[in-house]
């Protein structure tokens, strides 16, 4: 396929999972405890995103004169993404946006989808015509999954598609898009071509590797405009939470000996069972 | 650029070390891409945060200073790399108390709260714990000083410690900072990528350096995309040689670079486990006398041999750790039951009981300082750090000397860049190596070069060598023979007299399948741990708890047994009981297995090996991985 791509993946960051989080009450409203101590990452759905994004641009680079792009706008304390950028830049080429805001899942989806919105539509040299918007179909932050359903209709993008797990583009510009469906089936869906919405599952692909080349490369533009990151102007006061609450975990320990797999087997699902 | 044309055996090497190399064996077939730097970097620690703040803060503030022309990109400001294995950079695991001379010269305005977790030490204390068990391997004086303790009474003793009347000048942190290393150098880091000079990538841990022609010309960078073994693999993406003019080591006590560069050394070194946990206080403590900055040393217990800590943090957190020494000859160094032990001694528990686990960590601890300090320099490399020999183990001081060496080795390199002069192992050793012979280091790695020896003949003379070099200022100290690590650990049949119960141990063992080590403290007289899940939870819940410990797919195994046969005769297999994530098991067929996934890199068992091949190595290697502890808050 001779066309560029102009791809724009949106995303946040969350506290690494592998932390022990905390929900607390902060002045204003609920958080993490700790949030900005903890190491971050990017959101797990938006990161498939990204190495789609990425790897769909190695396969359509476009013309030497007319090549393809990736953009990444992100929505984020700036110092807190400059740390996610230190693992995230050696992976894949991208050209970052950053956007300095508050940290964690509890800013208003509408108010920042139209900060987004409005930052993906003055990107230089952005072709609309060539524009797929990538993100997260969820978010490990708070998972309304709104937001970029939200900068789409804000960009008048109509072809939308949600839980998208597979992209192939075809040689006379229209793609195909694989949707999750309830039953663990998917959807096969034929769009006419760009603009589109791909809020992505997981996708097919793996973390790529770390290349130093790639990092090296990255940060000589990343440093520079994470410095000069504008800062959103969130609306705080539209949005009031009654309440926030993390899911059940329960974890329990004990010490047997000579039980049967089987028999662990069902104490297992005796054990799930109980929550459901 | 291939490996074909590098030269892997470092320079001076004999035929017989060579042969126990932990340098990777390069199959030359592969062609490795080269990337070309300025200065590369490996580690990421103090002591880089140190030679990083002095390159960053002199270009800043003069970024026209045509030093800092690259010369691999003209036009372009140095290329200066870090490579760091840990995921995060907050990975860290240290609390510590510093003096933080060296750290405040680089910060002349350091507001220690803009660091999560640091605050100004505002009280010292020096305690020496009595067992309140029964079951520590206290020597004939130590119990007849413990019986004097206890006739005194509540006049000497409170909570079963005795508090020192003074704490001796030379353990003094006056005006120094409690700090969480994991959250200093997130710190430090920010500040340096704001900079705009260096990079640092952590997640990306380094194989070994590029030894050609009697020089370090780089760092090759670990392969992604092998197996266990680190055979080529799905995705394969071999190690990226990233080369340099100056290769800049600071990759700690455990380091590949370091090591691989330390070939020529007799293995004579002494190490300590520092294993600590981050406890968050009730709220009812906050009046209580742990107020932020409280800074407890402890001794004698849970044995003799194990020196303990207490630091106070804001916002009721609280670092509380042991150090196990490789002079402790015991086989069954079980730090985490120890440490178990340790937080449940009166004298803590009262402050410590209600407490909640927030997190927990370990880390190797190279305790030789001086005595064992490599070459700092040479044709195209510099070392600094804990590495370099730096820690001071009379004043129990790393993290400050560490920095300061960092910025000693900083100034060298921007003088050596302005008078345009390679960097020789004659330039470096003339700037580098000469401010540091000059500086507070040097005097007090002098001072503190022999202050342990007393410790590996007893426990009340190392008390007294150590005092002896503390009042003495290192004029007078003990005398010690130090042997290799693996032959500090004592045979179970040296200890067989003064009861090391194993058949006792044995039946714990088959009645619930617990470890060796665990069973024989039991057997002991240890008291079983009531787990409370809250404070008190196993050694495998402790690896869930704060950070998680984690390993990305796709690397190889970085804990190799160099002789399954020697592990096989081993009977102490120590390397199981000192594993502080429990990622070295005993395998059916009774070597022990290594699993990557539940390694916190720690590097105990580099150490805690009984064997050795060759007479100065253990038999463990612990190579280049990637993975670990994610702990944020150690």
């Amino acid at each position: 396929m001779a066309n560029a791509l102009h791809i724009v993946a949106c995303a946040g960051i969350v506290p690494d999972p592998l932390q022990t989080l905390e929900p607390t009450l902060a002045p204003t409203g609920p958080a993490i405890r700790n949030e900005m101590v903890l190491p971050a990452m990017l959101d797990p759905w938006a990161a498939c995103a990204l190495y789609e994004a990425a790897s769909l641009i190695a396969k359509n680079p476009g013309e030497p004169q007319n090549p393809s792009k990736l953009w990444l706008v992100s929505l984020t304390p700036k110092a807190k993404l400059q740390q996610v950028m230190m693992t995230v830049a050696q992976k894949l080429s991208f050209e970052l946006v950053p956007i300095d805001g508050p940290i964690g899942g509890f800013t208003d989806a509408h108010s920042t989808a139209a900060i987004l919105a409005e930052t993906i539509a003055a990107l230089p040299g952005l072709d609309r015509g060539k524009l797929l918007l990538f993100g997260g179909w969820e978010s490990a932050n708070r998972g309304a999954g709104v937001t970029l359903q939200l900068i789409g209709e804000r960009l008048g993008i109509t072809d939308q598609f949600q839980g998208v797990d597979q992209i192939e583009l075809r040689d006379d510009g229209p793609f195909e898009v694989l949707e999750r469906v309830e039953g663990g089936r998917h959807q096969v869906s034929v769009c006419a071509g760009p603009p589109a919405v791909l809020g992505w599952a997981t996708g097919n692909l793996p973390e790529p590797r770390n290349n130093p080349q790639i990092g090296m490369d990255n940060m000589r533009t990343i440093m520079p405009v994470l410095q000069k990151a504008k800062t959103a102007a969130l609306d705080t006061n539209s949005l009031r939470y009654v309440s926030a609450t993390l899911p059940a975990q329960q974890r329990t320990t004990r010490v047997v000996k000579d039980m049967h797999p089987e028999a662990i087997a069902q104490e297992i699902v005796e054990w799930i069972g109980k929550d459901s | 650029m291939t490996a074909s044309s590098t030269d892997w055996s470092a320079p001076g090497l004999d035929s017989e070390t060579r042969e126990s190399s932990p340098l990777p064996d390069p199959d030359p077939a592969i062609d490795r891409p080269p990337m070309e730097v300025d200065i590369v970097c490996a580690g990421f620690g103090p002591a880089m945060g140190g030679f990083l703040t002095t390159l960053t803060q002199a270009w800043n503030d003069n970024p026209a200073d045509p030093a800092f022309e690259s010369r691999v990109m003209p036009g372009m400001p140095l290329q200066v790399l870090c490579y760091e294995r840990a995921d995060t950079l907050s990975a860290g695991v240290s609390g510590v108390v510093t003096q933080a001379k060296g750290i405040r010269s680089s910060f002349p305005d350091l507001n220690p709260a803009e660091i999560p977790m640091a605050v100004p030490v505002t009280d010292e204390r020096v305690f020496y714990l009595l067992d309140p068990i029964g079951a520590s391997r206290r020597s004939l004086p130590l119990r007849i000083g413990d019986f004097f303790l206890r006739l005194a009474g509540s006049l000497v003793l409170k909570d079963r410690a005795f508090e020192l009347p003074w704490t001796p000048a030379f353990l003094h942190k006056k005006n120094g900072l409690v700090l969480s290393i994991g959250q200093f150098n997130q710190w430090v880091a920010e500040c340096l990528m704001a900079g705009g000079l260096v990079q640092i990538w952590p997640g990306t841990p380094v194989a070994a350096p590029i030894l050609e022609n009697d020089a370090v010309a780089g760092l090759r960078l670990a392969d992604q995309g092998v197996n266990k073994s680190g055979e080529p693999d799905h995705n394969f993406i071999p190690g990226m040689d990233v080369r340099a003019r100056l290769t800049v080591v600071g990759d700690g006590a455990i380091g590949q670079v370091g090591a691989a560069l330390n070939q020529n050394q007799n293995g004579a070194k002494c190490w300590a486990m520092g294993m600590k946990f981050v406890i968050e206080l009730p709220e009812a403590a906050a009046d209580s006398e742990l107020r932020p900055g409280t800074v407890w040393h402890t001794i004698g217990y849970p044995e003799p041999e194990i020196f303990g800590f207490l630091y106070v943090h804001p916002d009721r957190l609280v670092s509380v750790g042991i150090f196990v020494p490789s002079w402790m000859g015991d086989p069954a160094r079980t730090a985490y039951r120890y440490l178990q032990h340790f937080i449940q001694h009166p004298a803590l528990w009262k402050h410590l009981k209600d407490g909640t686990l927030r997190s927990w960590g370990a880390k190797s601890l190279e305790e030789s300082g001086r005595r064992a300090e490599p070459p700092l320099s040479g044709n195209g490399y510099a070392r600094i750090g804990e590495g370099s020999g730096s820690t001071n183990m009379l004043t129990g001081s790393g993290v400050d000397e560490a920095w300061t060496t960092g910025i000693q080795l900083g100034e060298a390199v921007l003088e050596l860049l302005r008078a345009g002069k390679p960097f020789t192992h004659q330039n470096l050793s003339a700037a580098y190596e000469t401010r540091r012979r000059a500086s507070w280091i040097e005097r007090g790695a002098r001072e503190a070069e022999n202050a342990r020896n007393g410790f590996h003949r007893g426990f009340i003379r190392g008390l007294i060598g150590m005092a002896l070099t503390g009042l003495t200022r290192g004029k007078l100290s003990l005398p010690a023979h130090i042997p290799p690590a693996h032959r500090q650990i004592r045979p179970f049949s040296f200890f067989a007299a003064s009861g090391i119960k194993l058949r006792e141990a044995a039946e714990l063992v088959l009645e619930d399948g617990r470890p060796l080590h665990d069973a024989l403290m039991s057997a002991r007289g240890w008291p079983e741990i009531p787990f409370d899940g809250r404070l008190l939870v196993t050694q495998q819940d402790a690896l869930l708890m704060g950070g998680k410990v984690q390993a990305p797919p796709a690397f190889a195994d970085h804990v190799i047994f160099r002789s399954k046969g020697l592990c096989l005769l081993c009977d102490e297999k120590t390397c199981i009981a000192m594993c502080s994530g429990q990622a070295i098991t005993l395998g059916s067929d009774g070597a022990p297995v290594f699993e990557r996934e539940k390694c916190i890199h720690c590097g105990g068992c580099l150490w805690n090996c009984a064997q050795s091949p060759d007479g100065v190595n253990g038999n463990i290697d612990f190579r280049a991985g990637a993975g670990g502890l994610h702990s944020a808050e150690n």
